[in-house]
């Protein structure tokens, strides 16, 4: 399960709808309670620094990798995981997203459809690598506490 | 001790611990270290064969050891290494079964279900397949003249895919083009052939890139023009611009696919060519070290074509390109392909470099661009003597009815189709006819568009001294075009 909460899943949307029709791409950061529970706390954006067609593939620089772990270190996070989006595609993990898969890591896609038909139509799901290499979904809780 | 920073999706292998300690040494070491201490770390850090795997990256500092020496960058006791996996992905390919995109070392290249379903065909045949059109879709082509050539070139290179087009030529349409250049209709008449081509080859196929260039190909703008494209496909008509092409595409270090046409013969090359074995093939001055002397052989305006000739060679042509850019079959690299299509008859010739070829032979005489129509001999003889006269001038002398002699030096059966009045000596009978010829007023001379009229004047100058003939600058279509545009055309 992890925990988005509104305030967070709105920069998660603004950096895929402004992005489009390329890919968006960075960092979850916040806490990991006992019982696997994943809470996002921040978000880092970074560059798509694919070389080509952003619109179908992206690619982290090493270097904002690195800030990245030194960020979460700072602020005594846990760098839960990466974010990118897919541009008229569904929020569903590609092969190439499967095979370039790191594990622990939740894989939160946000799919922005926008054709002849939707018009900024959003989706958001999370998913988890498991021992197979293989994606599994993770419930997103993404409505506010009270 | 140096320090190795483990990534936060690896620490599960490292009991949590994000900065582990280990010994100097090198980059090799570090690896074997870790993992013996954590075995679990070893399948996410090396491959099958003991290799660091290419998606994780390892930094010491905040370089890269690929930048460095690799596994043996040096390790010291204050040296931070840090563990960097690999983040990417994206989107699923919209066709499934389809080979990824992204790997094979092939173009990283997508194509859209329209696009799968246009090239179906393609994709299908065993041994050309995806590879072969994501080459395709890769590659850029530049189209040298779009005529008669440059018209089945450009169509089945825009219908295959070539992702990327580039087409010059300088000409407008004609409504003597239509009889083989099917790449245009009535309506384009009088407008510019690029953007003509341009029209029919973007709604043949919206899913290319055509770049246009309405201008004359020449030694100041050829390096700049070809240098951004992959393959020349070089469709021209005449001598000089065939050895501008030739010289440019060696000195770029391109592929050269070559074709010409005559009446009722073809002809058609590769130069340039690199073959898989790294072996360059002979260019076009290894064939013709040297042009023919002008005037020699006609260009098409001149001598005329077949119409459905440039069809099947400019056919041959595409194709050659097609396989220069899948590496599908063999090329024509150093072969000499000639189709004689009155007696249908084809050979193919071997042809080699040779060392004294001027631009890449052994000692190279030509490094840049020269004047080509000075090589060719073209300027110098048009510079050296002959005079001509305008068609608004002959016009002139008409109305006011001045004493001339207009002889037209084509051949009976173009006369037939139309003429102007004046005195029929073909070419070849002009020299025997001098006698004809007056020395005491202006003698006009025209053929079709002034090629055979220049040789005629050189001739009758040479052999008999004449001082008073003019040349009809652009022949009777000039005339017709200006003076009397209800005449036929031809």
């Amino acid at each position: 399960m992890i925990i988005i909460e509104p305030a967070i899943r709105q920069l998660l949307v603004e950096d895929a709808v402004n992005t489009f029709p390329d890919e968006c791409c960075g960092f979850l950061f916040g806490k990991e309670e006992t019982d696997g529970t994943r809470i996002v706390i921040d978000i880092l954006v970074v560059d798509n620094s694919k070389q080509g067609d952003k619109t179908r593939r992206f690619e982290i620089s090493p270097t904002d990798y690195m800030t990245a772990e030194q960020h979460a270190l700072d602020h005594d996070w846990a760098l839960l995981g990466i974010y990118h989006s897919h541009p008229n595609h569904p929020a569903i993990p590609s092969e190439h997203d499967r095979k370039a898969a790191q594990p622990y890591f939740s894989y939160v896609i946000i799919s922005v459809l926008n054709n002849d038909v939707d018009k900024n139509v959003i989706h958001l799901r999370s998913w988890l690598l498991n021992e197979e290499q293989q994606f599994e979904e993770e419930k997103v809780i993404d409505y506010q506490f009270t | 001790m140096a320090t190795v920073i483990i990534p936060t999706p690896l620490r599960k292998f490292t009991n949590n611990t994000a900065r582990l300690q280990v010994s100097a040494g090198s980059i090799q070491d570090t690896v074997q270290e870790l993992t013996t201490n954590f075995p679990d770390l070893k399948k996410h850090l090396l491959d099958e064969s003991g290799n660091i795997r290419s998606y994780v990256n390892i930094f010491v500092g905040n370089d890269d050891i690929r930048n460095l020496q690799q596994e043996k960058t040096a390790v010291k006791e204050d040296t931070v290494i840090s563990i960097v996996p690999a983040i990417a992905g994206g989107s699923p390919d919209l066709a499934a079964g389809t080979p990824d995109l992204a790997t094979g070392g092939s173009p990283s290249l997508s194509f859209t279900r329209e696009e799968l379903a246009r090239y179906n065909r393609h994709i299908i045949i065993p041994g050309f397949g995806m590879e072969a059109q994501k080459k395709l879709k890769a590659a850029k082509v530049l189209v040298i003249g779009s005529g008669g050539l440059g018209s089945p070139v450009l169509l089945y290179l825009a219908a295959a895919g070539v992702g990327t087009i580039g087409i010059v030529d300088f000409d407008v349409v004609d409504d003597s083009n239509l009889q083989r250049q099917v790449l245009f209709g009535i309506d384009e008449i009088g407008k510019p052939k690029v953007e003509a081509a341009k029209r029919r080859l973007q709604s043949l196929n919206p899913h290319i890139q055509l770049h246009i260039y309405n201008t004359h190909l020449n030694s100041g703008n050829a390096l700049d023009i070809l240098k951004d494209y992959d393959v020349i496909a070089d469709g021209t008509d005449n001598f000089p611009t065939r050895y501008l092409v030739n010289d440019a595409a060696v000195l770029l270090d391109k592929p050269n696919v070559y074709a010409s046409i005559f009446q009722f013969e073809g002809q058609v090359s590769v130069f340039n060519y690199i073959d898989q074995q790294g072996n360059r093939g002979p260019n076009y001055r290894d064939l013709y070290p040297t042009p023919p002397p002008p005037g020699l052989v006609p260009s098409c305006a001149e001598g005329g074509v077949l119409g459905v000739l440039p069809g099947i060679i400019g056919s041959l042509q595409a194709l050659e390109v097609i396989k220069v850019i899948t590496g599908v079959g063999e090329t024509l690299s150093g072969r000499f392909y000639i189709f004689d299509a009155l007696n249908f008859e084809s050979r193919t010739f071997n042809i080699k470099p040779r060392e004294d070829n001027p631009v890449n032979g052994k000692n190279p005489t030509i490094t840049a661009l020269i004047d080509y129509e000075q090589f060719c001999g073209m300027r110098a003889v048009e510079e050296k003597a002959l005079k001509e006269i305008s068609v608004g001038e002959l016009y002139d002398l008409q109305v006011k009815g001045e004493k001339f002699q207009l002889i037209d030096v084509r051949e009976p059966h173009e006369y037939d189709i139309v003429n102007i009045g004046g005195e029929l000596i073909p070419l070849a009978t002009v020299a025997d006819n001098a006698a004809k010829i007056a020395t005491d007023k202006k003698v006009i001379i025209h053929c079709k568009v002034g090629g055979r009229s220049a040789k005629a004047i050189r001739e009758l100058e040479e052999k008999f001294g004449y001082t008073n003939l003019y040349n009809l600058k652009g022949g009777i279509l000039a005339y017709i075009d200006e003076v009397q545009p209800e005449l036929t055309k031809y």
